[in-house]
């Protein structure tokens, strides 16, 4: 009951001037943690689309997400558990290794099907998209290697299309 | 062929090209159309063409001494009339004056207007003269907030404004004007109704959960009805009194439904939480259905949560969603306004032979009363004036007609406990932040609200001097509001607490150097009157009352009396303290 659990959360928003800051208020001011944020236009004109990782005891979630749909500027709240949604994270680390271990980043990017996008005498700077597991290894693999800098764009997640056909 | 000349108000919806006007009209003509005939406010050079623009329309201000105390106006000018309050202010300190008041309005879910200067658009941002991101520090307490660049948003925003501001749960809206926004001109066509796609507020409730209710009730052997704030904001206190009586289930409200059920009625039990009565925490600790109809279950009302109505399923009525379920975990959520609500659940519920009813609830109603006469609320009398007897007596000249604002502290709970309000917007508090200071501004807005209405500011001495500059404002507006402080010399609510817990430490809660307050009346032009003995009580009031202006009554109150009962902080609702 009790246990706090990572939630997913996708908010469609109205473009304007200071609900990022709304949102985030929210959180912040009930001392609800944010783990990632990600936040772009969508097709439909006017609107954003933001995605939020949070952190939190199920209980305060639900509180959390009935907190958002009040917000005047919120048009939509959807809740994801992992089943229901593709999720996606891109990554960019840049990783400095002397030169036995160079050859070494180069097999871990190519296993992981990684672009290598910058390199210099002493890093290489990797791209890497996946789940959240994929960015989770390939960064523990790499730690051995080298010192790690890394900047992550927070995850992206998209309803899956229902299974099959109702009858 | 005449040009249709674009600027006929009431010609709602047809697009047409309309007459070019500044956003200082623009902001009237739409404060017109939304019947607005107040505003308190206090000027500053960010809204000095506002101003300048006002005498062409027929519209009220009235000007405080502080932009604290035009929010509180508003509030209180809001709560008795029904209509939503207007304040004025200008910018940068002007706007900061106004947070608390915002910030109490917004606890209490009270519909209001703000308006604030700004600086011009062009300097946002630059550290300008008197320039405050008010959008920014008011956006945790207000329902929601604009900030305006040009005179071309200015008439779909304030309609915007207000409507947010009325529907669903009402709350105060704040709207940043900067000065070229309202300098500037800009095409005027009269918006239409607002209408906004992330905003669509439930006002029916789902039938089959009002079903579910009625069936919870009809197998209900002791029952309690729970009003709260939201009974009044809805105008359901006559579907409360139709539910009350025709299941026979006594009733109790939290301090912000006082008067949403009449106080004077055989099945009241009091007010209940912290400094409720006897009967009504036990009433409520031992009952096996709870009816809570717009309240949120504040944490003055539950005392500890794992002993509040342990043995009842709970039906919680209430049009914020966001309430249901955040406190309590309850048996039947229902999300609707209250009025539409207690209609329909009035009109589901079986009808059952009356004499049937009384039968069932025999034994309930025999054991609320055992409570009652086992500690009603009671003071007993000495030399020295009690407070409460203050109370009483004003509630026994006033007939129980008045309307009465507090300030916040022990003035607070005494008012609360010994006036009897029968009738719902009458009495008018800073319940949800308890901001010191409301009562006088609050008298002056309810004032001129209901013109025709004693109004009774009841005060402690620390809580009046924090708006006591308010009195000028009464004055200059022939509004003739009776302040009673009961005099204590203390901050009586804080010295409590250092008494009953801090072993008697009273650490900075001395203010026996205070004011004369009837030499301090008389300074502002207003009438001063002093009670030393209970014997003066009366006459002071009658005095007072007879007076048509404004009035401070100095009661000069015993020092060192509590409120009770009293629930310990964090403790349960049963376990309180009775003397």
């Amino acid at each position: 009951m009790n246990q706090e659990e990572r939630h997913t959360i996708s908010i469609l928003v109205d473009n304007e001037p200071g609900v990022l800051s709304r949102v985030a208020g929210l959180f912040s001011g009930r001392g609800f943690n944010i783990v990632s944020l990600n936040v772009a236009e969508t097709l439909e004109s006017g609107l954003s689309r933001i995605t939020l990782v949070s952190y939190g005891v199920a209980q305060i979630q639900e509180q959390i997400n009935k907190q958002l749909r009040k917000l005047v500027n919120v048009v939509k709240v959807t809740d994801f558990s992992d089943s229901d949604c593709v999720e996606r994270e891109m990554a960019l680390v840049k990783v400095q290794s002397d030169a036995a271990h160079r050859a070494e980043v180069l097999r871990i990017a190519d296993i992981f099907r990684c672009k290598v996008v910058d390199v210099s005498p002493n890093d290489y700077t990797i791209e890497v998209t996946g789940n959240r597991g994929k960015i989770e290894a390939l960064i523990d693999l790499l730690r051995p290697v080298g010192s790690l800098e890394i900047a992550r764009t927070g995850v992206i997640a998209m309803a899956r299309s229902k299974k099959g056909i109702k009858k | 062929m005449s040009r249709h000349n674009g600027n006929a108000p009431g010609s709602p919806g047809k697009k047409r090209k309309g007459t070019k006007l500044t956003g200082a009209k623009i902001l009237f003509e739409v404060l017109k159309d939304e019947g607005i005939g107040v505003i308190f406010g206090y000027p500053g050079g960010a809204v000095i063409d506002i101003y300048d623009t006002m005498p062409q329309y027929d519209i009220r201000h009235v000007l405080t001494r502080h932009e604290q105390a035009a929010v509180h106006a508003a509030d209180a000018y809001s709560r008795t009339s029904g209509k939503v309050g207007v304040c004025l202010v200008t910018s940068g300190p002007g706007a900061t004056n106004t947070v608390t008041g915002i910030a109490s309005a917004y606890m209490d879910s009270i519909p209001l207007v703000v308006f604030t200067g700004q600086v011009p658009s062009s300097l946002i941002g630059n550290d300008a003269f008197q320039e405050v991101d008010i959008v920014g520090i008011t956006r945790p307490c207000t329902k929601h907030n604009y900030l305006v660049k040009e005179a071309s948003r200015v008439a779909e925003t304030v309609r915007e404004a207000f409507y947010l501001a009325r529907s669903g749960r009402p709350g105060p809206i704040v709207v940043d004007l900067c000065k070229d926004a309202i300098a500037g001109e800009a095409d005027f066509v009269l918006p239409p109704p607002a209408c906004m796609k992330g905003y669509t507020p439930t006002y029916e409730p789902h039938k089959g959960q009002v079903k579910k209710a009625a069936q919870l009730i009809a197998k209900s052997k002791r029952p309690v009805i729970f009003g709260g704030g939201g009974v009044i904001l809805s105008g359901a206190s006559e579907e409360l009194r139709t539910l009350a009586e025709k299941i026979t289930a006594p009733v109790t409200t939290s301090l912000m439904g006082l008067g949403g059920f009449p106080g004077t009625h055989d099945l009241w039990l009091g007010m209940l939480g912290m400094h409720g009565t006897f009967r009504a925490n036990m009433a409520v600790t031992e009952c096996d259905l709870l009816i809570s109809i717009g309240a949120r279950f504040d944490d003055r009302v539950t005392g500890r949560i794992d002993s509040f109505a342990p043995h009842a399923k709970i039906i919680h009525i209430d049009i914020d969603p966001t309430s249901i379920q955040k406190n309590i975990p309850v048996n039947v959520p229902i999300v609707g306004d209250c009025k539409i609500t207690l209609h329909q659940l009035n009109a589901v519920l079986d009808y059952e032979d009356p004499a049937n009813v009384s039968e069932k609830r025999r034994p309930w109603l025999d054991q609320i009363r055992a409570w009652k006469e086992t500690a009603p609320l009671a003071y007993s009398q000495c030399k020295n004036i009690k407070p409460q007897f203050v109370v009483e007596k004003i509630y026994e000249m006033t007939r129980g007609e008045a309307i009465i604002t507090t300030e916040v502290g022990q003035n607070q709970m005494w008012a609360a406990q010994f006036y009897h309000f029968d009738r719902p917007n009458s009495f008018v508090t800073s319940g949800g932040l308890g901001c010191m200071g409301f009562g006088l501004p609050a008298a002056i807005g309810a004032q001129t609200a209901c013109p025709d209405r004693i109004v009774v500011d009841i005060a402690g001495d620390g809580s009046i001097q924090m708006n006591i500059q308010e009195l000028a404002t009464a004055v200059e507006n022939r509004l003739p509001v009776k302040v009673a402080i009961l005099n204590n010399g203390y901050l009586g609510m804080v010295r409590q607490m250092q008494e009953l817990f801090k072993d008697r430490r009273y650490v900075a809660t001395d203010m026996s150097h205070s004011p004369d307050f009837v030499k301090l009346a008389e300074a502002y032009g207003a009438v001063g009157l002093r009670a030393t003995t209970p014997e003066e009580v009366e006459p002071v009031i009658r005095k007072a009352l007879e007076l048509d202006v404004p009035v401070i009554m100095d009661f000069v109150v015993e020092r060192e009396e509590c409120v009770y009962p009293m629930v310990p902080a964090g403790g349960a609702i049963k376990d309180m303290l009775l003397a």
